[in-house]
């Protein structure tokens, strides 16, 4: 763990400071206007003059102004601190159910992210089992499964929301449909993987003893595949949350990260536009992690993780 | 040996189809096994002798002749629990402990608690194993998980043994240590057995009877009945006799591939 930290440290100070440096030619021209407002002398002076010029000139050209570059209200790309500012801010100082709290906004999507993963990872393991034991599934299924992704999510979330909204579904479900699915698709392909993965000589020893195809499925497909199950809820939770976040870009209501992200760009508010971001890749991070760790104890109890 | 032949095949044939063509996977055999006898099955790759082992196991269905076990059809045999199978690998579920593995074959025919205890402990002693009913199949050699695999395999009190190369993956000490194993087991158990291989040592030390295949088609060139005592010590393979017995089975073998 020691030895993977120091790394892992390593590349973080190394993206925190090309970060640092990319705000420079970013907010340059932002800083110097807001600064010349207040009264300040900025070469060349107004700022059509400056329009001609490059950013990283105007930078080495006024450096006594480069502080402003990483503290301006709407920049262009904020600087790390602020983010982390406004990521404190809107999870400790605000009460949670304030519509500014991203613990409110981050609730919402993980329910849904929660109720879709269910949704898809169960209808993936079912659609698995169905492929595996019923050969018109396993020529059907698969490709419809595979076109089903190809869809770009994005067009088609807000159709699914505007069906469903005018049969009245609202709010967490339509968007758990659309988190799940994106999720099912991982786990039908793993699981099946899985399910498969008995090599033939198992599957004769099983015959020798005259198994039926519930004892095989049980005693030997199912706790076969496990490490696949898993490997493929990794990727489905994330794909979940993905779902769930385009599902709140065009279902309203104004809550959940996704909306937050949205109503972010309409008033240009880029520092809660990356707060929201960064509180969906936490989440993200959190989610994955937890699948693991339930992997790691499943397996382990099952004597795989040796 | 026994009159009334536990294993017999008349005239047996099996054709496979594959893509390019048929393939005549066995040719007319015609084998008696008996009672309680050791019988090897050798020859090179090809010759039938795993498949003929499988038409027992009725896991491949013959497309001619007859074959009977223990009077019955494969099928029904297998139905009866007439035999155990053990494969060239192991085979261990990684996720069962060896006793779990044990089990398993209990568990599906339906064996009560307290019988797949006992019975899991007594062949664990068989297979010189006590203890080691806890363990996972990753912390036993190959030698032992082969040996675990054949107690699950003689765990429900199947007369016939089916060996499919068992110790072909193993290295020659471990393999003589385990054929010394599988013959004082055999002298225990009474056992029908019927084992391949393609070691010719392996096949006269363990054996009764010497099946000699030969490929394209697969067909029996030569059956010998083994005049070695039954009380085999390890050095027997250095007696004449012995090495007589290993001579008339290469013979065999060079005579079935004068053919192609």
């Amino acid at each position: 763990m020691i030895n993977k930290i120091g790394p892992v440290l390593a590349v973080l100070a190394v993206i925190i400071g090309l970060w640092y440096l990319a705000c420079m030619p970013m907010n340059i021209r932002l800083a110097l206007d807001t600064a010349e407002r207040q009264g300040a002398v900025i070469t060349p002076e107004g700022r059509v003059n400056r329009q001609e010029h490059s950013a990283i000139g105007l930078v080495i050209k006024n450096p006594q102004h480069v502080a402003g570059i990483w503290s301006q209200k709407k920049p262009r790309l904020p600087a790390p601190h602020q983010v982390v500012a406004e990521l404190w801010r809107t999870t400790m100082e605000v009460k949670p159910t304030s519509k500014r709290s991203l613990v409110l906004h981050g609730w919402v999507t993980l329910s849904a992210t929660g109720l879709g993963f269910i949704i898809g990872s169960l209808s993936g393991v079912l659609l698995a089992i169905g492929i595996v034991h019923n050969r018109a599934m396993d020529m059907s299924v698969m490709p419809w499964a595979i076109a089903s992704q190809t869809i770009p999510i994005l067009a088609i979330a807000p159709m699914i929301i505007v069906v469903l909204a005018s049969v009245g579904l609202q709010g967490l479900i339509p968007k758990a449909l659309i988190s799940a699915y994106l999720s099912f698709f991982p786990v039908v392909v793993g699981m099946v993987k899985g399910l498969r993965s008995p090599s033939h000589m198992d599957l004769d020893l099983m015959q020798t003893w005259s198994a039926t195809r519930s004892q095989i499925f049980w005693k030997l497909r199912m706790p076969a595949s496990a490490p696949y199950l898993f490997a493929s809820l990794k990727i489905g939770v994330a794909s979940s949350l993905v779902g769930t976040i385009v599902a709140e870009l065009p279902a309203g209501g104004g809550q959940g990260l996704g909306a937050r992200l949205l109503s972010g760009s309409y008033y240009g508010q880029t520092v809660q536009i990356w707060a929201a971001l960064f509180a969906t890749a936490i989440l993200a991070a959190a989610l994955v992690a937890l699948i693991g760790g339930i992997e790691k104890g499943v397996l382990k109890r099952m004597g795989l993780a040796g | 040996m026994s009159q009334v032949p536990v294993i017999e095949a008349k005239s047996l044939d099996l054709t496979f189809e594959t893509n390019d063509g048929p393939v005549q996977a066995l040719k007319d055999v015609n084998l008696a096994i008996g009672k309680g006898e050791f019988v090897s099955f050798i020859g090179p790759s090809g010759c039938g002798k795993t498949t003929f082992l499988r038409c027992i196991a009725a896991l491949e269905t013959p497309t001619g002749g007859e074959l009977t076990v223990n009077g019955m059809t494969p099928e029904e045999a297998r139905k009866a629990r007439a035999y155990g199978y053990v494969f060239q690998a192991a085979g261990l579920y990684p996720w069962r402990t060896i006793a779990g593995n044990i089990k398993l074959p209990l568990e599906i025919m339906g064996f009560s608690r307290a019988e797949q205890e006992k019975r899991v402990k007594n062949v664990l002693e068989l297979v010189d194993l006590e203890g080691f009913g806890k363990k996972y199949p990753w912390q036993l050699s190959g030698g032992m998980q082969q040996r675990a695999s054949i107690a699950r395999s003689l765990a429900f009190d199947a007369d016939i043994l089916l060996m499919d190369e068992p110790f072909g993956a193993l290295d020659e000490i471990v393999r003589d240590h385990l054929n010394e194993e599988l013959l004082k087991l055999w002298a225990r158990t009474g056992k029908t057995i019927g084992f391949v291989t393609h070691s010719i040592p392996e096949a006269v030390y363990l054996s009764t009877k010497i099946v000699v295949m030969s490929p394209r088609p697969g067909r029996i060139t030569d059956v010998i009945d083994s005049p070695l005592p039954k009380e085999r010590p390890l050095d027997i393979r250095d007696s004449a006799q012995f090495l007589e017995i290993a001579h008339r089975v290469r013979e065999g073998l060079r005579a079935g591939h004068a053919y192609d």
